[in-house]
């Protein structure tokens, strides 16, 4: 005997499944619309000259964006050599030594320093480095973008750290081979391809940024010759010529937008390709 | 010739354990030390940060005290700075990115832990992780080019038809009112919605993964249709969690300015109508930050990111303490 | 409390040890002597501490947070708990293999081998080698691996990799080499492979070995330990504590009434 309210019961069910689906359809589908977008209004502006040529005075048109793309791989450069090391050694310190009280209090401010806007990244090494330099600098750039990348590299190196199971630590202690030594050489070896991984995501996720370089390397429409004068990059070319009144530029935009976005997504998905036996979790 | 014998290197002869500080030791010591100052700088940058905001906007605040930010006034020609309207803007666009992103997230997250059929759970995935991994600055550029033209045209006259009617002469939904040209606040909310909806996916579907098995099976086993199962055992059960990942989603929107400020029109203004355009407190930051002339405008600049600060670290630290007591370590909040 | 019979040749000699974790009491007032090239065996039910007393041997007890050891150890003589000596440097000359084999995986079978010499500073090219050929005859791997020294140390069946990290111990040249459950997670064929090596190894090197299986310590030891609840309760020759134990709760033990 049914419950006279089984079809009612039944109808909600299967409305909801279907709205729920519905949801994660809405969901994809913006990612599949800016791809869409960018490949139709910049690909055909993806040119040799796009990548070798500066940009043009202003409101004349053709160029390129030679200046940008060096300058943002300039830049991830810098926040590299800032990054990596204090955000690996970090990680290694929060996974192989610390209290749990201690500990806990570094992560937690990790994950504050995650939180914080990239615009206030900007105003703060804007105040630390842009005023007392007098000006805007490639250097100030790479630092904010580093900076940005710490609290990053260190939660992603402890989660990795964490899973080397505790027999290889023991097996080594158990040879007589030192602590730091056994981090070093064989905890940090043996989670090397997901250490790599976390930098490789963070440098992808900076890669995007505009906001915090909009004061600090503030963007140049021919090349720095020195790190202490303002350089350009991709975000924030991309951005300058968007909101400009010139159609030329909004042409080129599109076309940095979509090697910007190629880019990010290549080490995205290349990232997840590689560390794919990992990814196998059940849902 | 080395023989196997007399080759063990540093290795005490049989018979004699050298004590005292041995080269071991102090590599342990200098590496534990090394790697602890690193893990410190997290403490030093937060502290950097509060310092070079509070040292910016002292100015600032010493001429204006606290009517900084319930003052509409920002006129740098008289250099007289009032935050409120971005204040208003900022909480405007977050709430209006919630109310759309939130119900779409977590319905998706519900899809893929309990609905979606398995071999379609990890492309969806990566595809929202993707999502997420779009710089701010291409989506504000495809929100400006594309959406924004889309929205002007076939959403924005259609929702000033529904809820843009008057009654006796006034407007009963004041938001809806007026003529758009483009950038407004409505649309900044809506960009703002599609770049929290992959943070609180997939924040929501860790939480809903963490659900232990039991509370599912019980009420299965009670007879609960799918979608009851999952109202009752998962969401129920969940809801601190999935409030954890809300605010997640809300800190993260509070502090997005690329996308922001490419929809939202850039006005120092506050009015009713979302129809128009806005600011928000990061928005305005990048718009005047080039263009500031003298100490008093950085400076009023400066107390901008130091409230921008104050309300996202406010927010970030409520949604850290929900998610770690809900499920402890386990939920890794995503970035 | 019995105590071993004193033997001059005693690799390790033990006194009234007691190891606390925080405020658990774990070993209570342990005294023997191990007796140099013999293989004695710790056995007892779970939980009585022979993992524990096994680890105060080289020290690794010492990982675990809080805790405490009073008592001495001495390894020929030398206390290996006096002030200012380096566990690392008790741990070159007791070895120790694992339950779980944990070959380190991103390296070769050659490289595991010699990884103990290397990260202490070794470097010469031609001593690695002889040493990894010397330490792979000693835990009878040699032959199985000869012709793929560089395959990766993964690559090896379980025993194999067992065998592996034997060889790998071995390569430091301990005088003394502690095993903790060694082929418990291994097949019989395996096993009894690692029993072999086990009494072929006596000939030179000290062995202590924990194991639950009582036919396996009847099988490969020279002397028997029974341990219960954190307390030594009988110590002698392997053949005298299974066929005639003094104490009661040995007997029980033993003949299978509990465990």
């Amino acid at each position: 005997m049914t419950a006279p309210n089984h079809r009612w019961r039944k109808f909600k069910n299967a409305f909801m499944q279907t709205l729920a689906l519905a949801c994660a359809i809405l969901v994809v589908a913006p990612l599949l619309l800016v791809f869409y977008h960018l490949v139709v209004e910049g690909f055909s502006s993806i040119n040799l000259a796009f990548f070798t040529q500066l940009p043009k005075a202003v409101g004349e048109k053709g160029g390129g964006m030679a200046n940008a793309i060096v300058g943002t791989f300039i830049l991830i450069g810098q926040a590299a050599l800032v990054g990596v090391p204090i955000g690996v050694l970090g990680g290694i310190y929060l996974s192989e030594y610390g209290g749990s009280k201690f500990n806990w209090w570094i992560r937690f401010a990790a994950d504050i320093l995650n939180g914080v806007p990239s615009i206030t990244w900007g105003v703060v090494v804007y105040g630390l480095m842009v005023i007392p330099m007098h000006g805007s600098s490639a250097l100030a750039g790479g630092v904010v973008l580093g900076l940005m990348m710490i609290p990053l590299v260190m939660r992603t190196t402890e989660e990795v750290l964490q899973l080397v199971p505790g027999g290889y630590r023991e097996a080594a202690l158990a040879l007589g081979i030192s602590k730091w030594r056994t981090i070093v050489q064989i905890v940090v070896r043996t989670a090397l391809k997901g250490i790599v991984t976390g930098v490789l995501l963070a440098t992808a996720r900076i890669a995007g940024e505009t906001a915090p370089l909009l004061f600090t390397a503030f963007g140049n429409l021919g090349w720095a010759h020195k790190l202490t004068e303002p350089i350009a990059a991709m975000p924030l070319q991309i951005f300058n010529y968007a909101i400009s009144p010139y159609d030329d530029w909004h042409r080129q935009a599109w076309a940095g937008a979509l090697v910007l976005l190629l880019l990010v997504l290549f080490i995205n998905i290349g990232v997840r390709f590689l560390t794919r036996d990992r990814f196998q979790q059940k849902s | 010739m080395t023989t196997i014998e007399n080759t063990k290197p540093e290795i005490a002869a049989k018979g004699s354990l050298k004590p005292g500080i041995g080269p071991a030791h102090f590599g342990d010591r200098a590496f534990e030390w090394l790697t602890l100052i690193m893990a410190f700088s997290v403490f030093i940058l937060i502290f950097v940060i509060g310092y070079e905001l509070a040292r910016g906007s002292m100015p600032a605040i010493h001429k204006f005290h606290w009517h900084f930010l319930v003052s509409s006034d920002w006129d740098p020609v008289n250099d007289i700075y009032g935050a409120l309207p971005f204040i208003i803007g900022t909480l405007v666009s977050s709430a209006i990115a919630l109310l759309i992103a939130v119900p779409i997230s977590i319905a998706t997250a519900v899809y893929l832990t309990e609905l979606a059929p398995l071999w379609l759970r990890q492309p969806l995935i990566m595809f929202i992780e993707l999502l997420a991994a779009i710089p701010s600055v291409i989506l504000g550029f495809w929100g400006l080019f594309v959406m924004v033209p889309w929205l002007h045209v076939h959403c924005f006259p259609a929702l000033r038809e529904v809820f843009g009617f008057r009654m006796f002469g006034f407007h009963v939904f004041p938001i809806f009112q007026g003529q758009d040209y483009g950038p407004c606040m409505l649309a900044a909310g809506i960009i703002l919605a599609i770049m929290i909806v992959p943070i609180i996916t997939s924040v929501s579907r860790e939480i809903l993964r963490s659900v232990p098995g039991l509370q599912r099976e019980a009420a299965f086993a009670l007879g609960a249709t799918r979608w009851e199962v999952t109202r009752i055992a998962v969401l129920s059960y969940a809801k601190k969690g999935l409030f954890g990942a809300v605010i997640l989603g809300l800190g993260r929107a509070l502090g997005e300015t690329m996308a922001v400020t490419m929809v939202i029109g850039n006005a120092p203004q506050f009015v009713p109508s979302l129809f128009q355009p806005g600011s928000t407190l990061a928005s305005w930051i990048a718009n005047q930050f080039t263009e500031a002339v003298g100490n008093l405008f950085y400076s009023a600049l400066f107390e901008l990111g130091l409230v921008l600060l104050g309300v996202t670290l406010l927010v970030n630290i409520v949604a850290q303490l929900l998610l770690k007591t809900f499920a402890g370590p386990s939920i890794k909040p995503q970035h | 409390m019995a105590t071993a019979n004193t033997s001059d040749s005693a690799a390790l000699t033990v006194r009234d040890l007691s190891i606390f974790f925080g405020g658990n009491h774990v070993l209570k007032n342990v005294s023997l002597d191990i007796a140099a090239r013999s293989v004695t065996a710790i056995i007892g039910p779970s939980g009585c501490g022979k993992s524990t007393f096994l680890r105060a041997l080289n020290r690794m007890h010492e990982l675990v947070p809080e805790a405490r050891m009073t008592g001495g150890i001495r390894l020929f003589g030398d206390d290996i708990y006096a002030r200012g000596i380096e566990p690392v440097v008790v741990r070159r000359r007791v070895g120790m293999v694992f339950q779980k084999s944990n070959p380190f995986p991103t390296m070769s079978i050659s490289e595991n081998v010699t990884v103990g010499l290397r990260l202490n500073g070794a470097r010469d090219k031609k001593f690695l080698v002889q040493r990894t050929e010397q330490s792979l005859r000693m835990a009878a791997l040699w032959n199985e691996v000869k012709d793929r020294l560089h395959a990766p140390a993964i690559s090896l069946s379980g025993g194999q990799q067992q065998r592996l990290c034997i060889a790998r111990a071995l390569a430091v040249q301990p005088e003394v080499l502690l095993m903790d459950e060694p082929a418990s997670a291994l097949d019989p064929l395996a096993t009894s492979k690692i029993e072999d090596l086990v009494r072929e190894l006596k000939k030179n090197y000290t062995i202590v070995i924990v194991t639950h299986n009582m036919q396996q310590a009847a099988r490969i030891s020279d002397f028997t330990a029974f341990f219960y609840l954190g307390e030594m309760v009988e110590f002698g020759p392997t053949a005298k504590i299974f066929t005639n134990p003094a104490q009661k709760r040995t007997e029980d033990y033993v003949t299978g009434r509990f465990g």
